[in-house]
């Protein structure tokens, strides 16, 4: 995404996807929202993990967050698409107070750190009556919009999120936030030495994360409708986001859509999250990981662009192999 | 049949994409003690682990007694007869001294120096024996280090930076420990001092941006000559001085 | 009251075997194993399956599977841990993460969904009790696995102190590259440290099995709860991790008198305060400052004034 022209594509081709409900069947709908979702969940964690260095197995807690706000800000009255953003919106604020003190753990002890506030967070909403514990609770009030019109508004919903985040995460990767967060990546003592702000990028890439996926579990609330809290603030989500980034490519800026396809078109494939098949993604994930560490699109995309290649003159300065330590 | 118990030919290391050391090769006998000597960069620490095992080799071959250990890791050549007190020591800072001393002699090949031997050849040791290595100054690191490359038996024994960061005095006592190793045991030691090199050692290897510049014994190597490969000047040989520059 | 306590303190002998494991792999590799508690279940399982198949005792079937686990445990080390030892702590973290949704979902596959236990095999044992004076019960089985706890902990307290493998894992623990240069092969002292991280989580998983249930799903409960143990009482003491354990077992049995979820959630409590202490405590320390501002030592602020 890095010429206008790409940027270009990327508005024709959302522009075109928000005339589909206009012709297509529920079904596609439906899957395309599912679709969006994911790609949602994909590019957030990579933003957190692949550009930051921020690997969180806690995401599921801002997934959740969002929806029971959304549930609660409905029980006080609001209406209901208005209150599915404001639980969003409340999620990554609640986020940012967390920043505090979660982006002060390191590594291993910031990874079960998020889990274990996810699960903290888990457990006291389902201490809320209003989620009446292992059992859930309905949106109910969306079931009031009638269903075709619901469907709709639940993807262009998606839809919005998804072209949203993308285009703050591109700004942001670009401003000087983005290359900070690129140092810290790498090595935050180093970074911090030159003078960026480690904490304070940090925290924008950990708030902006925790938005991605709380408007994604507003989105799964629109269109399921039922919140159940061990669905939507389960770790599987986390076990989703990592296969969907690392096997489509950590830190790079298609690797996650190509990720969230694919993850998408297994679970075509597959009927359902059978046990299996998550065995499998693990397996996928952790053989990327060691194998693969570009991801499918990384190792694929070399060999694609030089089919796509157009001849060009090589370069007359020569660049010396080798340089002695001084 | 080569009566060296070192040899290395054409040896090649990089960092990255920076080369450190260039086809070098040079050899040690039994019982040599060789100084090898140099600016900060030249090569020597990375000569040092490549022979030790642990910096990775692009090209070249070591022998040690007539084996060739080019492909061997770390703990192999140790188990062969060849061992490095590393720059900085390394010491295992929450075991004791004694704990230290008896993990190499646990790994490393047996032979005469055992603890007792080694707490007798190192006077600085018995007295510290059970304090943790975390707690032990500068000289006292050093000789632990080098108690602790002993208890491994090595027929070579490489020290990066022997005097770095010691005191005058430890310097002497660590002089005076090494002088008892020479003759039965071959040394390679990095020594930034150069009149304490010259004194000590048989024979003197001086590197600059990884080659050897000059190298002979140290009875006949001039101090001036020395410096002028030390730094990078063209010594004329006859007129005993460094050359004028060209114009 | 005193029960939950004593039930707590009991707890806390399973804790500790379970965090030892975790524990282990952490000091000698730095590998922060995401999948021990999986590795714990399947332990259970393990011991499950042998005793169902063959009637054998549980004991028994637990002294078989032991070898078992560490062979498991040295073929992870090499095929999988060491492989991500080359780059980072990212790589660990993501792969052992993939590990335990492999294990975790390949048990469901095996064997189901629904929760197992060993009690049926232990017979009486199951839920015999001692009673106390005070008219305080406390179970047999969690007092035996106190004193497992105690006696595997002080086993490998010995191992580490006082053999020659013991040394060299300390050794290449501290500083792998000075281990190389003594003669230390680290590919081999990790395979032992990972043999017996392994057999100690399924050793976990057993005796978990024998005193409640285990089912497929629950190894990040256990993995989680392993990690609160080793960061309470403190990262790199084996002992520590026993009074980790105990301090995480009491307040979860404190935390269950008040609701059913309190048990959960007074041990995520107590291991974000203590987290939070030490981070408070350390930022502190790079401040120059005392762990507690001076407002709280009178006489420490009285000093300031008058120098």
């Amino acid at each position: 995404m890095n010429t206008p022209k790409h940027f270009g594509l990327a508005v024709a081709a959302v522009l075109l996807l928000a005339c589909v409900p206009a012709f297509a069947g529920a079904s596609v709908v439906d899957k395309l929202t599912t679709l969006f979702i994911y790609m949602l969940l994909a590019t957030t964690w990579n933003l957190m993990a692949g550009y930051a260095g921020l690997v969180s197995v806690g995401q599921q807690a801002f997934f959740g967050l969002g929806g029971y706000f959304a549930l609660r800000l409905v029980d006080g009255g609001l209406p209901a698409y208005p209150a599915l953003l404001a639980g969003a919106l409340g999620a990554a604020l609640l986020a940012w107070v967390l920043s505090f003190y979660v982006l002060r753990l390191k590594d291993g002890e910031f990874a079960i750190g998020t889990w274990v506030v996810a699960e903290v967070i888990r457990i006291l909403v389902m201490l809320d009556p209003l989620i009446q514990g292992e059992t859930g609770t309905s949106l109910i009030a969306l079931n009031a919009v009638e269903p075709e019109l619901r469907r709709s508004i639940g993807y262009w919903f998606a839809l919005a999120a998804l072209a949203g985040m993308a285009l703050a995460m591109a700004v942001l990767l670009r401003s000087h936030v983005g290359t900070a967060a690129k140092a810290i990546g790498d090595d935050d003592e180093a970074a911090a030495s030159l003078g960026v702000r480690v904490l304070r990028t940090r925290q924008v890439i950990y708030v902006l994360a925790a938005l991605g996926a709380a408007l994604a579990g507003v989105a799964w609330l629109a269109s399921a409708i039922t919140f159940l809290p061990r669905t939507n603030f389960g770790v599987q989500w986390s076990v989703l986001m990592l296969f969907m980034v690392l096997v489509g490519g950590l830190r790079s800026g298609s690797g996650p859509y190509i990720g969230a396809l694919l993850l998408f078109a297994l679970q075509e494939l597959m009927g359902d999250f059978g046990a299996w098949y998550l065995a499998g993604l693990g397996a996928a994930a952790a053989g990327c990981a060691l194998f693969l560490p570009q991801g499918l699109w990384g190792a694929l995309s070399p060999r694609l662009s030089r089919l796509f290649a157009r001849p060009h003159v090589s370069s007359s300065v020569s660049i010396p192999q080798e340089r002695t330590v001084p | 049949m080569s009566e060296m118990l070192l040899e290395v030919q054409g040896l090649r290391a990089a960092h990255g994409q920076l080369v450190a050391v260039r086809d070098l090769g040079f050899s040690i006998a039994r019982g040599e003690v060789v100084a090898l000597i140099g600016a900060n960069g030249a090569g020597k620490t990375t000569l040092l682990r490549c022979l030790a095992g642990v910096h990775p080799t692009a090209a070249g071959r070591v022998t040690l007694a007539g084996q060739d250990i080019t492909a061997l890791l770390a703990h192999q050549r140790v188990r062969r007869g060849l061992a490095m007190v590393p720059e900085g020591r390394r010491l295992f800072d929450d075991m004791s001294v004694r704990e230290n001393l008896r993990v190499a002699g646990d790994h490393g090949r047996a032979g005469e120096w055992t603890l007792p031997r080694v707490l007798e050849a190192l006077p600085a040791l018995p007295p510290i024996i059970d304090r943790p290595a975390g707690a032990l100054s500068g000289g006292q690191r050093q000789a632990a280090a080098i108690g602790r490359a002993l208890m491994t038996n090595p027929d070579v024994l490489l020290l990066d930076e022997v005097s770095l960061g010691l005191s005058p005095l430890a310097v002497e006592e660590v002089y005076r420990n090494l002088a008892a190793l020479a003759g039965r045991t071959s040394l390679l030691l990095v020594e930034q001092d150069l009149s304490r090199a010259m004194a000590f050692a048989d024979r003197v290897l001086c590197l600059r941006e990884g080659r050897i510049v000059l190298q002979g014994p140290a009875q006949s190597l001039t101090r001036e000559a020395v410096t002028a490969a030390y730094f990078g000047v063209e010594f004329d040989v006859e007129a005993e001085r460094p050359m004028e520059t060209q114009p | 009251m005193t029960e939950a306590l004593i039930q707590g303190l009991l707890l806390g002998g399973f804790y500790a075997i379970l965090a030892a494991g975790l524990s282990l792999m952490f000091g000698v590799m730095r590998i922060i194993n995401l999948a021990h508690g999986d590795l714990a279940i399947v332990g259970a399982f393990g011991v499950i399956a042998l005793t169902e198949r063959t009637g054998l005792s549980p004991w028994l079937a637990l002294a078989l599977v032991l070898p078992v686990m560490a062979l498991v445990g040295i073929a992870l080390q090499r095929w999988l841990f060491a492989r991500t030892l080359r780059a980072g702590i990212l790589l660990p973290l993501l792969v052992t993460f993939g590990l335990g949704a492999v294990l975790q979902n390949t048990l469901y596959g095996a064997f189901g969904s629904e929760a197992r236990s060993l009690g049926s095999a232990l017979g009486d044992l199951a839920w015999a009790s001692w009673e106390l004076p005070g008219g305080i019960v406390v179970g047999q089985l969690p007092v035996i696995t106190f004193v497992i706890a105690v006696a595997v902990l002080g086993a490998l307290q010995l191992l580490l102190n006082h053999t020659r493998l013991g040394r060299a894992i300390r050794a290449a623990a501290s500083d792998p590259e000075a281990a190389a240069l003594c003669g230390v092969d680290a590919h081999r002292v990790h395979r032992a440290a990972a043999a017996i991280a392994v057999a100690l989580a399924g050793l976990a998983g057993a005796l978990l099995a024998m005193q409640a249930t285990v089912e497929p799903y629950g190894g990040p409960t256990l993995l989680i709860q392993a990690f609160e143990a080793v960061v309470i009482g403190g990262i790199g003491s084996l002992w520590g991790t026993l009074l980790g354990g105990v301090l995480l077992g009491v307040a979860q049995s404190l935390g269950a008198l008040w609701s059913p979820q309190g048990f959960q959630l007074a041990g995520h409590l107590l291991f974000l305060a203590v987290l939070g202490a030490r981070l408070w405590r350390n930022h502190r320390h790079q401040l120059g400052r005392p762990a507690l501002p001076a407002w709280r030592h009178p006489r420490a602020a009285r000093k300031a004034v008058r120098a």
